[in-house]
């Protein structure tokens, strides 16, 4: 127990030892000093008049933005259907590329650890690791504008996720059944359909479920970049200034989020 | 019970239905195939077009095998430092908003008007896309890493605070009722009743967002807000893709160390 003596000769108890007190005081010193350079970096490239007057800015566009032009929403059914197209579609692509993927990366079904598992693993990383709409940006280069980029998009985005969390479900699983199903002298198809995907079921229908949720969320930004859904109509009243179009577009974003948070939480606990 | 054994001796096993109800099995198969059915007649393909681009999205491909990450050194060493400095300073500042609004929205150390007031910053905060809050951030306080931090923080604020209040919600009561009965304050009890409990999995949470902030503030230049994602655009914009790749290949290797540290550090607190 850390305990300092004073020259009276009473010992004292400490939280902690003296080095440990440094050691602390040291990191805690190293992590403010990143912090305000960091700051710094920041502020150095900031128009500050700005930042004063961005209360006003935001009361004028507050101002210019209510009420919401709710006419508009006639203009916005069809976006909606590809958005949601696009989120559904590309969680469908995406589970299915997933599923092989995972059992390609998980420690106990790959067919060669020092091969194929790193194969897997580089895709589940590199998909992963790459936002939707950088996606989008590249397929709508590649494949032209429209709701199939922005659903290429989501399903590769979620590839990775999926098999992510699906990889580390089976590795996860029980293996008695595996191995009870093996005694049976079943073949390696059979014990994946018997003693594998029984367990993984729940997982699997969990992850999918939530990211079609995320899906919702991502794919109301795609049109940004031109990926159809209703991001195209947030980015041209956007860019003609139409704010009252804008506050309509967003609370729609936010109903639709809402609801499909509203979905996955029930479905999920329905099947939990 | 005898007549439904004598039926099935001699009937091989048969794997049950994972939906018992056949209408409720047959109705939802068809109701999906129609579904499927309408939604791909609603996206139109321009065959020529991708036959055209898959031209260009080969070259992007071969790009990948000759990185060129000298010509726009130095754009994409400011870009990345911006995009560090963005995620770190965002994730801090995030850090520390949130753990007041955590508390709140936890129903078990909170009073109900506090708890709602909580909860209901925590869905906005959830609910807005980063891009959507960038976008606004940019027209309010102009362009640069600034409008990118704010986004970014607010967006930490809805992760942490809700995993954190989750996490207090779970937490051992047993503990937490100890130290109260000693007659500790509010603010002692947390600070030795449910602060320890929770400050390993608070610190886990912390290093994963700062893991997404990263990937996060890879996009946000995209409008404006600052980091890579505006050397990205324009790279790309510019037709640049060994440029690109180049930037796309550092994203991926700083995520993966990223989540390799991440890895390392909760092994050790936990």
């Amino acid at each position: 127990m850390p305990v300092s003596e004073p020259i009276s000769g009473k010992k004292i108890w400490q939280l902690r030892s003296r080095n440990q007190t440094l050691t602390r005081w040291f990191a805690t010193f190293a992590a403010v000093s990143i912090f305000m350079w960091c700051w710094k970096q920041i502020s150095d490239v900031t128009t500050w008049f700005f930042v004063w007057d961005a209360p006003r800015i935001a009361a004028d566009i507050g101002g210019r933005a209510m009420p919401p032009r709710w006419s508009y929403i006639s203009e916005l059914w069809e976006p909606i259907w590809d958005t949601f197209n696009m989120a559904t579609l590309g969680t469908i692509f995406a589970l299915i590329m997933a599923v092989p993927i995972a059992f390609l990366a998980a420690r106990n079904t790959t067919p060669s650890t020092l091969f194929v598992r790193p194969i897997a693993l580089l895709i589940i990383v590199s998909t992963r690791s790459i936002n939707s709409l950088i996606w989008a940006l590249l397929l709508v280069a590649i494949i032209g504008p429209g709701v199939a980029a922005g659903l290429m998009a989501i399903s590769i985005r979620s590839i990775g996720f999926c098999a992510k969390l699906l990889y580390e479900a089976i590795e996860e699983i029980d293996t008695s059944q595996v191995e009870a199903i093996t005694a049976t002298g079943a073949s390696r198809w059979q014990v994946m359909v018997y003693g594998i995907v029984p367990q993984i079921m729940p997982a699997f229908a969990g992850i999918s479920v939530f990211r079609w949720d995320i899906n919702i969320r991502e794919s109301t930004v795609l049109g940004l970049v031109g990926a159809g859904g209703i991001g195209l109509q947030l980015q041209s009243s956007l860019n003609t200034l139409a704010w009252p179009q804008v506050t309509l577009i967003l609370l729609v974003i936010l109903v639709a989020v809402i609801a499909g948070e509203w979905i996955s939480a029930k479905v999920r606990g329905a099947i939990i | 019970m005898s007549s439904a054994l004598e039926s099935r001796i001699g009937s091989p096993w048969r794997k049950p239905n994972f939906i018992h109800s056949p209408v409720l099995r047959w109705g939802l198969l068809a109701i999906t195939l129609v579904y499927l059915f309408f939604a791909f007649n609603s996206i139109d393909v321009n065959w020529t077009r991708v036959s055209e681009g898959l031209v260009r999205g080969w070259k992007f491909v071969k790009a990948f095998a000759s990185p060129d990450f000298v010509s726009r050194g130095t754009d994409i060493y400011d870009g990345m430092v911006e995009s560090i400095i963005m995620a770190v300073t965002s994730t801090v500042v995030g850090i520390i908003i949130s753990i007041p609004i955590g508390l709140g929205a936890a129903r078990n150390i909170a009073p109900l008007p506090v708890y709602l007031i909580c909860r209901g910053i925590i869905a906005l905060s959830r609910a807005l896309n980063e891009i959507i809050v960038a976008i606004l951030m940019v027209a309010i306080f102009g362009f640069g890493p600034l409008a990118g931090f704010i986004t970014l923080s607010f967006a930490t604020i809805g992760f942490l605070a809700k995993l954190l209040a989750e996490n207090i919600e779970d937490m051992d009561k047993v503990q937490a009722e100890a130290v109260k009965s000693t007659g500790a304050s509010w603010l002692q009890w947390v600070n030795y009743g449910v602060q320890p409990q929770v400050i390993p999995r608070l610190i886990g949470l912390s290093i994963y967002r700062l893991d997404i902030n990263f990937r996060e503030s890879a996009v946000l230049g995209l409008v404006g807000a600052g980091g890579i994602g505006a050397t990205l655009n324009t790279s790309f914009d510019r037709y640049e893709y060994d440029t690109t790749a180049a930037i796309l290949l550092i994203i991926i290797a700083v995520v993966m160390a990223l989540e390799y540290l991440s890895g390392i550090i909760r092994a050790k607190v936990q």
